[in-house]
């Protein structure tokens, strides 16, 4: 069967590499064919391993070194991925179907484009594959096959890691599409206000699975490291958070050149690097070449093999950038307080917060250059990264209501300042009557500042508020992000600045107090699932006339010889009480058991105002409700 | 605005911008960041200040691991030198964290050349040991 599989993968290399060529050479009908060709082989191909998970087939090396007869199905199949090489099998099958999907999707009345463009993806398809096939196949047998397997690292067993891979190769992917687009049109030296409208929904079609991909990792490592945290700026994170950070800068971007036809240029550099810091993040999670607290599979020579594709793509990009840049037209004057003023002061937070975030990432790398081992954490990405995000937080709601080429300031000045007002007024009331800490407070202030002014804008351009859902879906999905961005700002700063920890040491029988709860240690059981054992803690927790029963386990994984935290969590709407099993330990005699307790004030908000993000991505790719006479070419739309 | 003027803005609103983010990163670097230190380089370079944020990796000793009251815990951390660093943590250790296991510790030295850790790493499954630590051999347990 693999057999099958590894041929159809070889079949499907050269398909796309026919599919580059004819797309270059214009033929948009050819290059299309190839790639719905190459997407159905890659499929076949893919289906083959997954197969083979299934069955358990562990002749195939793959299987035999990550898979486990007594796994549940699902864990079965989404093994598939949870490794090195299954999941660059993903990464390929992901960057075939874009090129299928574009050729399906894309009707322009720009033939030669969608053929380059197609051609682009094609190519980015035949290195992924040549890497998969030549630097890490899975399709190898053993000799010899194994009695059993050494199952899936049982960190990796779980329902939101199974979908986040996937999710994050969509994201990242569609952003080689959107690169893909950039190049074709910089080749044909026409990146204007046409080109910015079929390249915004592909922007957007990879905004939204990135940003879900990236909510599932951190909501998955919250519940189980069981380290209390959602984001620990952690080399991995970063590597999905930079090319995050760009893209929503090309969102924006791209805004401005389809609207105004202007940032022609600064649009297709964005296009480029997103892609570009795409594959430098596959090069830093895959060449595990920094430390991080989740890297799996470490192997430099595929981090050499990565950096030299990313050298390849990126400069054969920035060559033909820097060729072709100069060709662009812009578009019309503009003052400094015009949407596109605001709009470039976004893009330049964006980019600079994304310098800082690489400059920690890759700082051990810097400083080993000097002949020094030494690292930066969370305070450095505290110092560097929030203020200057923060910049951007609080003048949204201002700069959003500039109009186009030159705003008309007046009375916007009294609104902020009535805004602001009230704003401090609620940080104040906070801090003095609640006795919240200051930085929660200003939290609070900066949240409800961004909700707020994403509501009065909604208000502001429907004239009057029952007209509002009269308003196209993209101004309803910006309404959303913005949303979106303020709760998660107000979870954001209030969890890190007001939250509760603590190292419990119960004996049976013991209570404590963990921020206003009684915990109370009532019995410790082993308990057994379907292929691990672990010691299950029973405590009760009580405060006031609210009572819960809290469950942290300790598991132990046989076939992987590993042991995994499963953390209990009490959820109150306003917080999660937290509970994580640590270990036993006998002093003088007596069993003692230790626990991670955490309180996380408003935590829920964090993944809830991402949630609201991703939503109005969602909502923003819906075409027009109402079609006007003159009707607008369809915006392609993510498959 | 003429297109000069607003390249002459742009500009210098980026600068402006680019110059304070590269400013507040040397500074959060010279805040922030940890020196590295094995048991080995300690012995050849002395102590850092007591009170100074480090870190330190090795081995857990085999043997070394012991408990005290308030889930405080000690060990020791060791590699192919003579040299020893003592190390105590109050807290849950990581998973994976065991007698003979690699470990990056964080914290400061005190008074008494104790290592007050204030968080733990410990490698994470077997394929994957801290990059500080790969030219290490793995103690026989």
């Amino acid at each position: 069967m693999i057999e099958i599989g590894h041929f159809a993968a070889i079949l499907a290399l050269f398909l796309s590499l026919a599919q580059g060529v004819s797309g270059l050479m214009g033929s948009r009908r050819g290059a299309g064919l190839m790639a719905v060709a190459a997407f159905a082989l890659m499929s076949v191909s893919f289906g083959t391993l997954v197969n083979a998970f299934i069955i358990s087939d562990f002749s195939v090396q793959l299987v035999a070194n990550h898979s486990h007869t007594l796994k549940p199905f699902i864990y079965k199949v989404a093994g598939t991925w949870g490794n090195h090489e299954g999941s660059m099998a993903m990464w390929c099958l992901v960057t075939i179907g874009f090129g299928a999907a574009a050729a399906g999707l894309l009707n322009t009345d720009r033939p030669k484009l969608e053929a380059r463009a197609i051609g682009i993806q094609g190519l980015i398809a035949a290195g992924s594959m040549a890497y998969l096939l030549f630097a890490s196949s899975p399709y190898t047998r053993l000799d010899v096959a194994p009695l059993q397997g050494a199952s899936l690292n049982p960190l990796l067993q779980d329902p939101a890691l199974a979908l986040h891979p996937p999710l994050l190769y969509l994201g990242y992917v569609g952003y080689s599409f959107v690169f893909a687009l950039a190049a074709a049109g910089l080749i044909e030296a026409r990146i204007d206000r046409d080109w910015a409208k079929i390249a915004r929904g592909w922007a957007m079609g990879a905004f939204v699975p990135l940003t879900i991909g990236i909510l599932l990792g951190s909501y998955w490592a919250y519940y189980e490291l069981g380290w209390g945290g959602w984001w620990f700026w952690d080399p991995v994170e970063n590597a999905s958070f930079m090319p995050w950070l760009l893209g929503t800068a090309l969102l924006h971007s791209i805004l401005v050149t389809e609207k105004r036809g202007s940032f022609a240029v600064w649009t297709a550099l964005l296009a480029v690097l997103t892609f570009c810091f795409s594959i430098l993040g596959a090069f830093l999670v895959r060449s595990g070449i920094l430390t991080s607290v989740h890297a799996f599979a470490i192997d430099p020579t595929r981090g050499l093999v990565l950096l030299f594709g990313l050298m390849l793509y990126g400069g054969a990009a920035l060559a033909i950038f820097a060729l072709r840049a100069h060709t662009l037209k812009g578009g019309p004057a503009w003052t400094a307080t015009s949407r596109e003023g605001a709009l470039m002061g976004n893009n330049l937070v964006f980019t600079v917060a994304t310098a800082t975030v690489l400059l920690g990432t890759l700082f051990p790398l810097i400083a080993e250059g000097f002949g020094r081992q030494m690292s930066v954490g969370e305070p450095y990405f505290r110092l560097t990264f929030v203020p200057i995000v923060v910049i951007a937080l609080v003048a949204l709601p201002v700069v959003q209501a500039w109009s186009w080429g030159k705003a008309d300031l007046k009375g916007l000045g009294k609104w902020a300042a009535g805004a602001a007002a009230i704003s401090l007024v609620f940080v104040l009331l906070g801090v003095g009557l609640f006795d919240i800490p200051v930085f929660a407070g200003l939290g609070v202030g900066l949240g409800f500042w961004l909700i707020g002014g994403a509501i009065w804008e909604l208000k502001r351009r429907a004239l009057v508020w029952n007209r509002v859902f009269r308003l196209p879906s993209r101004v309803w999905g910006m309404t959303l992000a913005h949303i979106g961005l303020g709760i998660f700002t107000l979870g954001a700063v209030v969890e890190t600045s007001a939250r509760y920890e603590t190292t419990l040491d119960l004996a049976i029988g013991q209570q404590a107090e963990v921020a206003g709860w009684t915990l109370t240690l009532d019995d410790v059981r082993s308990v057994e699932g379907p292929n691990w054992y672990a010691d299950r803690g029973i405590l009760t927790a009580t405060r006031g006339s609210a009572t819960a029963v809290l469950t942290p386990e300790k598991r132990y994984y046989p076939a992987s010889q590993m042991p995994t935290t499963e953390t209990s969590i009490h959820r109150t709407g306003v917080g999660d009480l937290y509970l994580a099993l640590g270990d036993r330990r006998v002093i003088d005699g007596a069993v003692r058991w230790t626990f991670r307790a955490y309180y996380n004030p408003l935590i829920d908000l964090v993944f809830l105002g991402v949630s609201v993000m991703s939503l109005g991505g969602l909502i923003a790719m819906l075409r027009p409700r109402r079609k006007r006479v003159t009707a607008e070419r369809p915006v392609p739309q993510e498959a | 605005m003429r297109a000069r003027t607003r390249r002459l803005w742009t500009f210098s609103i980026a600068a402006a911008l680019v110059l304070a983010a590269a400013a507040l990163v040397l500074y959060a670097m010279r805040e922030t960041a940890d020196m590295f230190y094995t048991p080995e380089r300690l012995s050849e370079i002395g102590l850092p200040e007591p009170g100074q944020r480090v870190k330190v990796g090795g081995f857990v000793e085999p043997g070394s691991l012991s408990y005290g009251e308030n889930a405080r815990i000690f060990f020791t951390v060791i590699d192919e030198s003579p040299t020893e660093i003592e190390v105590t943590y109050t807290g849950v250790t990581p998973d994976l964290f065991r007698e003979g296991s690699g470990v990056v510790a964080t914290g400061s030295f005190d008074e008494a050349g104790l290592f007050e850790a204030t968080e733990i790493l410990a490698k994470h499954d077997e394929n994957y040991v801290p990059r500080e630590l790969k030219h290490l051999e793995v103690p026989q347990t």
